[in-house]
């Protein structure tokens, strides 16, 4: 049942090298159907994709496995990027397009006034402290569109979409940036954003949804997920930077059945 | 899958918007294309460099694979005149590259179904299965147009529109409805399949009122399996899927129309 692919076990040990079986191909197209998936969706899909070719499945290399995928993909300016969701902390697979040329930018699925109303969006994420925007803010903001006005009912659709198509989060009428977007967009936000992008002073990945130290001469940021790590358990929270007083509500640890049990 | 927006400054702006018409953009006054020679092929690869032809290469996979999301055909003519442009004396070659790609990399054929207008598309060489526990987001619609195949199939190959009408109100999916899961059901069959080719929509010839006939597509020739079909219609009625002769035996002896045409230049 489990025949080693030859393959895997010839040749360099640059991941370049390796030639990539049906398993990694099986994974890359139900990469392709969805854009992002979590670690643990990720794991299950790559136990099936060995199943279904017979390929030995190391589970605890799947990264590798991912890489074999995404050397193959650099010529095409693709890749699979791992990140962390702001949202419950927890890493995520996306699958990239790193390519600018003319052809991704006539795949646009979006009007140039629909991407203006995006940047804006950006713009007002990046403005504030905690990573998120309000509907009314954005609503207000397509009013001064350079291209092409949009109506309130356009705006509203638009921002529908974007979160049908994964670029943003919505909840209770505050905007956030999606995990896909942000794993995606990451190069291009720090070099459009240098002096607004802050990072988190726990794990010093890019920092949007966060908490923030109101200490004036501090102002460090941290990540939900790792505000809830970093204090568990700590009496009195204080600020890992300045030592001042933590004053914000603790999130709970947000743990997955299964990962509890490794 | 990836391909989307790009959010560069100026450029993203001032680019003109594309709108895409059904089989992208048709403009019949294209430039006329003429199958570069071999020599020709040779003398303008060595003007460039690997990098070059590695790029262009790399931007016609990614505009089959913008076009094959929606499962929309590609022309060579809007191939050539949108992403090839000034690289068409080497056209076979970078088309030799990219189906090499889609085969290697990505486990796709390139195929060409149309010898006359040169039309290309996108099938899968890996095996569809079940139990896939990353489902992706078209299911639901491939399982209503494997019922409208497996009807075509089992009446013989062509089926009047009526009849596929009726069996799917049997499935509570009402064409003259809107549906919550497929929307406007009668759009997407005879329009979104269609223009996918896996379904062919055409006039019975001498009919009043008009009246119309549905076909397997290009599409569905190639990337469905007959078998498949009639596994699922043996489960279906609990029998024998060999009890089907007539059926079994096109399912089991691939007609040459059906062969995958392995081409990938012309």
């Amino acid at each position: 049942m489990t025949t080693p692919t030859l393959a895997g076990y010839i040749g360099p040990s640059r991941a370049m090298s390796r030639p990539m079986g049906d398993s990694h191909r099986r994974f890359l197209q139900a990469m392709m159907a969805k854009g992002i998936i979590n670690e643990q969706e990720a794991r299950a899909l790559h136990r099936h994709c060995c199943d279904a070719h017979n390929a030995h499945c190391a589970p605890d290399r799947l990264d590798e496995f991912i890489d074999v995928i995404s050397s193959h993909l650099q010529p095409m300016f693709m890749q699979i990027r791992k990140g962390m969701s702001e949202e419950d902390g927890l890493p995520y697979y996306a699958l990239v397009n790193m390519a600018e040329t003319d052809v991704t930018r006539m795949s646009s699925d979006y009007a140039d006034n629909e991407l203006e109303l995006f940047r804006k969006t950006m713009d007002l994420i990046l403005g504030s402290e905690t990573g998120s925007v309000s509907s009314t803010d954005i609503l207000n903001s397509a009013d001064s569109l350079q291209t092409k006005k949009l109506k309130k009912s356009e705006t509203e659709h638009l921002l529908s979409r974007l979160v049908m198509d994964k670029w943003l989060n919505e909840k209770r009428g505050e905007y956030t940036l999606s995990t896909r977007c942000i794993i995606e967009m990451e190069p291009y936000i720090r070099t459009m954003y240098q002096d607004q992008v802050k990072l988190c002073h726990i794990c010093h990945n890019i920092v949007f949804q966060c908490q923030i130290c109101e200490n004036p001469t501090c102002g460090i940021k941290i990540h939900n997920p790792c505000v809830a790590r970093y204090f568990k358990g700590r009496a009195e929270p204080r600020c890992p930077a300045c030592d001042d007083f933590w004053p914000h509500e603790i999130p709970e640890v947000r743990r997955l059945q299964s990962q509890s049990r490794r | 899958m990836t391909q989307r927006k790009r959010l560069s400054q100026g450029k993203a702006a001032s680019a003109p918007r594309r709108s895409e018409t059904l089989m992208g953009e048709e403009e019949d006054d294209d430039i006329p294309f003429t199958q570069p020679s071999t020599s020709q092929v040779q003398k303008g690869l060595e003007k460039l460099t690997p990098a070059q032809v590695d790029q262009k290469t790399a931007e016609v996979v990614q505009y089959f694979l913008m076009k094959d999301q929606k499962k929309i055909p590609v022309r060579r003519a809007d191939l050539v005149k949108h992403v090839v442009k000034e690289y068409r004396n080497i056209y076979p070659e970078i088309m030799k590259r990219t189906a090499r790609t889609f085969e290697q990399v990505f486990g796709l054929k390139l195929v060409e179904i149309d010898f006359k207008n040169h039309v290309y598309i996108l099938i899968n060489k890996l095996e569809t299965l079940e139990g896939a526990p990353v489902r992706s987001p078209s299911n639901p619609k491939m399982g209503l147009l494997f019922v409208i195949l497996s009807v075509i199939f089992m009446k013989g190959g062509a089926v009047k529109e009526t009849l596929v009408w009726n069996t799917l109100k049997k499935l509570r999916v009402d064409p003259g409805e809107k549906h919550e899961e497929f929307g406007d059901v009668k759009r997407l069959v005879t329009d979104e399949f269609v223009r996918q080719r896996y379904l062919e929509y055409v006039r019975i010839p001498h009919t009043e009122p008009l009246e119309h006939e549905f076909r397997w597509g290009q599409r569905a020739e190639l990337e469905v399996s007959k078998i498949k079909i009639l596994e699922f219609m043996g489960e279906l009625h609990d029998r024998d899927p060999q009890s089907w002769s007539q059926q079994y035996k096109e399912a089991t002896t691939p007609s040459s129309s059906s062969q995958p045409s392995t081409s990938s230049q012309r």
